[in-house]
């Protein structure tokens, strides 16, 4: 699948940082304004999906390929379950909030919620990522 | 002839659906009014806008309903993102072994 | 005068329309999001407070008094909440929805729900 025009392949370049610090922005601050994993998850995944409609598939996969999408999005899945564990294993019922509870209004407060934003965004990220690259009919196995 | 009997039923439940959230059948605007049983002024989300802050430590309320009072359900979304994915990829492996 | 339920039930009711009257399978598909975009803001809608505020702590908020009446001034949280769980699972029935529209392309040739029918593939 071949890439688009000139101008398509500058712009797309130029705001490629941009569209993915936004959406970062968004993740991070889910305990503190609208958004959260979910919403910062689609941006990052349409940021990525831009480039590859951009510069051709052929580039793209020279970059983030099947596989590695595959795993990141189990890995996103790992994190979930995981922090949910953890609170089985201190005493308490699964999926408590067992992380330190800051001030209201920092960052780093709300105990386990922004540890849990950012797994279930690269889970979203990767999932769609992945389901992008099966319908072009990439997929591994028998060529 | 049975596209006439399709319009009509369509018309027909888009009335009764329009008549049914009038301003006399449910007002608009009410939520603390409405309860249930014997619990007086407290709603489960008046509850939890009176305890959210300090029991989560997050400024965003929502966010904590999705994660702290229903991780549950959150997970188990999580769960279906990953069962839609790996159905969409079955299904396109399988058109492309056919070839 | 509540415009929010009234203009919720007709997206509802063209969405059924186009379940009903449509012959092309991508445009059935398109019909149910507008159904549930409907049902959406239908199930937001319930839990409005009159001149009520978002349930969202804002920073002057903190610095200021220290939000002493906020329980009583926002809306309802939890509609909210529950309707962010249920665009990520529209998302994903539709994602299956559509593959599979396009894999009864790909074996029929044909996009029409009566002539899927009839043919014996």
């Amino acid at each position: 699948m071949a890439g688009m025009t000139v101008i398509v392949r500058t712009i797309s370049r130029l705001l490629f940082p941009f569209i993915f610090l936004f959406g970062i922005y968004i993740i991070v601050h889910g305990h503190l304004t609208p958004g959260g994993g979910f919403q910062g998850g689609v941006i990052l995944a349409a940021s990525v999906i831009m480039l590859l409609l951009a510069y051709g598939i052929e580039r793209a996969q020279a970059k983030v390929n099947v596989l590695q999408a595959e795993l990141s999005e189990s890995l996103g899945g790992l994190i979930l379950v995981g922090l949910g564990l953890l609170g089985i294993v201190l005493g308490i019922t699964f999926l408590k909030n067992v992380l330190p509870l800051g001030e209201l209004g920092h960052i780093f407060s709300a105990g386990n919620l922004p540890v849990l934003n950012i797994g279930v965004s690269i889970k979203v990220a990767a999932g769609f990522l992945t389901i992008f690259y099966a319908m072009l009919r990439l997929q591994g196995g028998k060529e | 002839m049975s596209r006439i009997i399709a319009l009509g039923m369509v018309l027909v439940i888009g009335g009764l659906l329009v008549f049914t959230v009038n301003e006399y059948l449910l007002p608009f605007g009410t939520f603390p009014e409405r309860r249930i049983g014997s619990f007086e002024n407290e709603s489960v989300g008046q509850r939890i806008l009176r305890d959210a802050p300090r029991t989560t430590g997050s400024a965003n309320i929502v966010t904590s309903v999705v994660w702290d009072y229903r991780g549950y359900d959150t997970l188990g979304e999580a769960t279906i993102l990953f069962t839609a994915v790996c159905g969409v990829a079955m299904l396109f492996r399988a058109v492309r072994g056919r070839d | 005068m509540s415009l929010n339920y009234i203009i919720a039930m007709l997206l509802f009711t063209l969405g059924i329309y186009c379940l009903l009257f449509k012959r092309n399978l991508i445009k059935m598909i398109i019909g149910l999001q507008v159904m549930t975009n409907g049902l959406h803001l239908f199930l937001i809608s319930l839990g409005y407070r009159t001149d009520g505020i978002a349930p969202i702590l804002s920073s002057q908020m903190l610095a200021g008094n220290g939000a002493a009446n906020f329980a009583a001034l926002a809306v309802d949280p939890v509609p909210q909440a529950l309707v962010l769980t249920s665009i990520v699972i529209n998302i994903c029935t539709m994602a299956l929805a559509l593959s599979l529209a396009i894999y009864a392309y790909r074996h029929y040739g044909t996009l029409n729900p009566f002539e899927i029918r009839r043919l014996r593939g």
